[in-house]
């Protein structure tokens, strides 16, 4: 009996290992012929952050084609997707991506400090290698049950916020930073009171989640809170996705100018022979084809003649750079998210 | 009847009352911690219909994780047994010094938070580790590929049989081994007739955990993955994507499917033990 | 390590089945978590002082140990009775709930802590029988230890299972004949003897507490001070390209779980010896 029974586990185990064997030696074939067949055929991977899924998806699809068409050469776009610094540290850390289309410069800028990317990166491409912007805006429960209209109405006593938490995601960088900037406008440039803002406004956030998308399922799903601070094209998509008739977007009266940079991966496509394609597949962004389908996917488009176009669904905001009101990306950084800043102090017993 | 049968049928129903609270108990706290939320996942996923459940299973990228959990599932299980076998043996069944450090350095995977059992496959083969510029030079490939994937899920099982092995072994001692020598039993035979079949139960038991979080890991696996869509992302990676597209019925789809492997290799499980008891 | 063998051993393959132990132990744990160290290492000895004391560090650090600690007891306590009843008793339906302990293994930690806070969340199907009575279970300590308990289940059950399958009913029966109560046999006789697997479950369920992460941000609210785990913190510093810092927090944990998880093992061993020589 106990004979048969470790004939029966290890027959067991067996399978298991020839499975694995089997489907290696498989996969490896299938390789092998692919590139028999077609050895023209190149691949692209793009390593960008959470909300560009939707707008990569369908770009990959319009260049493909348009690459096909003018090159006669097929393209395989690979995506990834990630919070932006988690993205950014596996490049680093040599994922090896072809072209990088983060949320913030900041961690572009980590990168190139590598070597990867050349230095003078953000000057490669128009408007600071920002092809598209985004901004900040406020997705509340419909009819605005605490009339939110600004702002200020997120610091009012019994006023929930849900953000995500600035020390692991990008977006949530956005957030705090266009809340300060507000402030900022509000009391004469006042650091002391932009402060106290912005900590009368994290009293209110009963939860701070990891991510984005996390944020937005949080009160889109767990119904916590009164308002969600989101990109603008996030809180379209939450809208269209998860029930426009539950929620409307508020658009405050100032907000920050988000610009999501992209650019290639210089020892990247040098090593993969991508350096054509993969320029191609960033230029492509700044045409009307590229710009459209950046402003379908509720980005707000560079181009004038497409924004005019689309002008309904940006409504104006007065906006301001980070460059303008904190001195870039780097500064920013260290002076509210890195240990010990500003964003640590407002949660200092 | 006398007073002895009746005393024995009071402690029967006693017995029976006893049985049937702590069942209870068992079942209680099993619903609320375990059916719950597998109930949960199944009615997310259920929610639009069967048809987008087996859809979301089906769609290319969804196959292509299956495929990769089941290969690295397929690499670390029996790697991670035969290690498990051998160094349970190797505990339980001889005295050294230094034991106990050993058996902790086997448990340190368990203690390690998933994302620094990633970061540190990361700190070496990385383009910034310490072996990073060699890989790099020879164009070999580890972290953000297949390998690198392997390699996290085997840190992360790596105690699960060993472990599930050495307290039995030890409760059994080594009695019947060396009755077994005695009887003229060379090593290999010893090894394969006395000590393999007396673990077999806490063996099974063992692969099948060790299979379940092969195959379940995310943590440690999202940090050496690198996320590419169809390529590198295993069924867990691919759950998230989902979710994080809200994807909900889709990320559930796919999560009910961990769960109905697990049953599934707990089936395999029943059917070895019932084959076992009809010999 | 391994500096002198006694000479009492009888059983071949000592030498083999101990070297293959190390090398692959090495290959695959030693040489990694050498490296962790190395990259604290990078920093002074005061800078790594000073991330490790940190207020928020030292808040994460008690909230961690603490809650792992909850759920490791209830877990050993329920997850011994659970393997009592799945080995002991002939249940309707008891083959399905054999295999559903094994769930939590298997769900990706992600998943479990997003279908744990659909259903502890103030409108989730348990959550809003608690919010009445202003108790929240979601984005609290006690969410965390709920996700902690589900991923640490099946350690117990698990661990303690085998030992009682190979138990010697006839003890318990000769017990019996002498005529000691069940209280008393259990105590007395199956307690001590389930006692080493309970302890190695706990032991196990504890540590793989401590460095949960994905199950628990979705649960916990991440809320500085208050609900932050150490795991998040590690990431936090990692997405401020800090790998040294996150190096030296994880160290810092490691040295904690492995000195504990040491202690553990020692006792287990201790009460294993006894119990053999007796």
């Amino acid at each position: 009996m106990k004979k048969k029974f470790f004939a029966l586990f290890s027959a067991l185990l067996l399978v298991w290992v020839a499975g694995c064997s089997d489907q290696e030696a498989s996969t490896e074939g299938s390789s092998d012929n692919e590139s028999e067949k077609a050895p023209k055929e190149i691949e692209l991977l793009n390593v960008s952050y959470d909300p560009t899924r939707e707008l990569y998806e369908e770009y990959n699809k319009s260049f493909a084609e348009y690459w096909e068409k003018e090159k006669g050469q097929k393209v395989t776009i690979n995506q990834s997707h990630g919070g932006s610094g988690t993205q950014s540290r596996s490049v680093i850390d040599g994922l090896d991506a072809d072209v990088v289309t983060l949320a913030l410069a900041y961690d572009i800028v980590a990168i190139a400090e590598t070597g990867k990317i050349a230095k003078d990166w953000q000057t490669r491409l128009e408007y600071n290698s920002s092809p598209y912007t985004s901004t900040i805006v406020f997705l509340v429960r419909k009819g605005n049950p605490k009339g939110i209209k600004d702002w200020d109405g997120l610091v009012k006593k019994g006023v929930s916020v849900i953000t995500p938490n600035p020390k692991t995601s990008g977006g949530a960088r956005w957030n705090y930073l266009a809340a300060w900037g507000y402030a900022l406008q509000q009391n004469n440039n006042e650091e002391g009171k932009a402060k106290e803002f912005v900590t009368s406004l994290f009293k209110n956030v009963p939860v701070l989640d990891s991510g984005a998308r996390g944020a937005t399922t949080t009160f889109v799903e767990r119904e916590i809170g009164d308002v969600l601070l989101a990109w603008e094209n996030e809180a379209f998509l939450a809208l269209n996705e998860l029930g426009e008739d539950e929620f409307e977007i508020v658009i405050p009266s100032v907000s920050i100018l988000a610009e999501p940079p992209v650019t290639i991966v210089d020892s990247a496509v040098e090593k993969n022979g991508t350096e054509e394609v993969a320029k191609a597949y960033l230029d492509y962004l700044y045409t009307d084809v590229g710009q459209e389908i950046a402003a379908k996917n509720y980005y707000r488009p560079r181009s004038e003649e497409i924004a005019k176009k689309y002008a309904d669904q940006f409504p104006e905001i007065n906006l301001f750079t980070i460059d303008e009101v904190f001195g870039g990306w780097t500064e920013a950084q260290k002076t509210h998210f890195a240990d010990g800043g500003v964003f640590d102090q407002i949660y200092q017993p | 009847m006398n007073t002895k049968t009746i005393a024995q049928a009071n402690t029967v129903s006693l017995q029976g009352l006893k049985k049937w609270v702590l069942i209870g108990i068992a079942l209680a706290f099993l619903g609320l911690f375990i059916v719950i939320p597998l109930i949960a996942v199944f009615s997310e996923a259920l929610k639009k219909g069967i048809e987008l459940y087996f859809a979301s299973l089906t769609e290319p990228d969804a196959l292509s994780a299956i495929k990769l959990t089941l290969i690295t599932a397929a690499i670390a299980v029996p790697v991670n047994t035969i290690f498990g076998v051998i160094a349970a043996y190797a505990i339980a069944k001889f005295s050294f010094k230094g034991k106990n450090i050993l058996v902790t350095l086997i448990d340190i995977p368990f203690a390690v938070s998933p994302v620094i059992a990633g970061l540190v496959f990361v700190l070496l083969f990385g383009s910034q580790g310490l072996l990073g510029p060699f890989l790099e030079a020879h164009d070999i490939k580890i972290v953000f590929a297949v390998p690198g994937i392997i390699l996290a899920t085997l840190f992360v099982t790596f105690p699960f049989v060993a472990r599930e092995l050495i307290p039995i072994m030890q409760e059994q001692g080594t009695d019947e081994e060396q009755a077994g020598r005695m009887l003229g039993a060379n090593g290999w035979q010893m090894f394969f007739r006395i000590t393999l079949p007396n673990i077999k139960w806490g063996l099974l038991y063992g692969v099948i955990l060790c299979n379940a979080r092969a195959m379940g890991e995310f943590g440690a696996v999202s940090v050496v993955s690198g996320h590419i869509r169809g390529m590198t992302n295993t069924i867990p990676l691919h759950v998230e994507i989902l979710y994080n597209e809200y994807n909900f019925t889709a990320a559930f789809a796919v999560a009910s499917l961990l769960a109905i492997l697990a049953l599934f290799t707990l089936v395999l499980k029943s059917v070895v033990e019932w084959k076992s008891r009809k010999e | 390590m391994v500096k002198k063998i006694k000479p009492q051993r009888v059983l071949p393959g000592f030498g083999l089945s101990m070297g293959y132990t190390i090398i692959y132990l090495s290959l695959i744990i030693l040489i990694p978590i050498t490296v962790l160290f190395l990259k604290a290492s990078t920093l002074s000895l005061s800078d790594i002082w000073q991330t490790v004391t940190d207020d928020r560090v030292v808040a994460s650090y008690k909230l961690t140990f603490y809650s792992s600690f909850v759920a490791a007891v209830v877990n050993a306590v329920f997850g011994t009775l659970i393997a009592w009843v799945l080995v002991k008793y002939q249940f309707p339906g008891k083959k399905i709930i054999d295999a559903l302990v094994d769930l939590p293994f298997a769900l990706p930690t992600a998943v479990a802590g997003i279908a744990l806070t659909t259903i502890y969340a103030p409108n989730g199907w348990i959550g809003q029988l608690f919010e009445p009575m202003g108790v929240r279970i979601a984005f609290t300590p006690i969410g965390i230890m709920i996700a902690l308990t589900f991923i640490g289940l099946p350690f117990v059950v698990r661990t303690v299972q085998p030992v009682l399958q190979d138990f010697d009913r006839q003890y318990e029966e000769a017990a019996s004949t002498l005529g000691a109560n069940s209280i008393q046999i259990f105590f007395k006789i199956i307690l001590p003897t389930l006692f080493p697997a309970i302890l190695t479950g706990f032991a196990l369920a504890f540590a793989r507490a401590l460095g949960e992460y994905g199950s628990v941000v979705f649960i916990s609210g991440n809320m500085p001070m208050k609900t932050e785990i150490v795991p998040l913190l590690i990431v936090t510093k990692l997405e401020q390209f800090d790998y040294a810092g996150a190096a030296a927090i994880a160290s810092v944990m490691l040295i904690f779980s492995f000195i504990l998880l040491f202690a553990i093992n020692f006792w287990q061993w201790r009460i294993s010896k006894k119990h053999q020589v007796a």
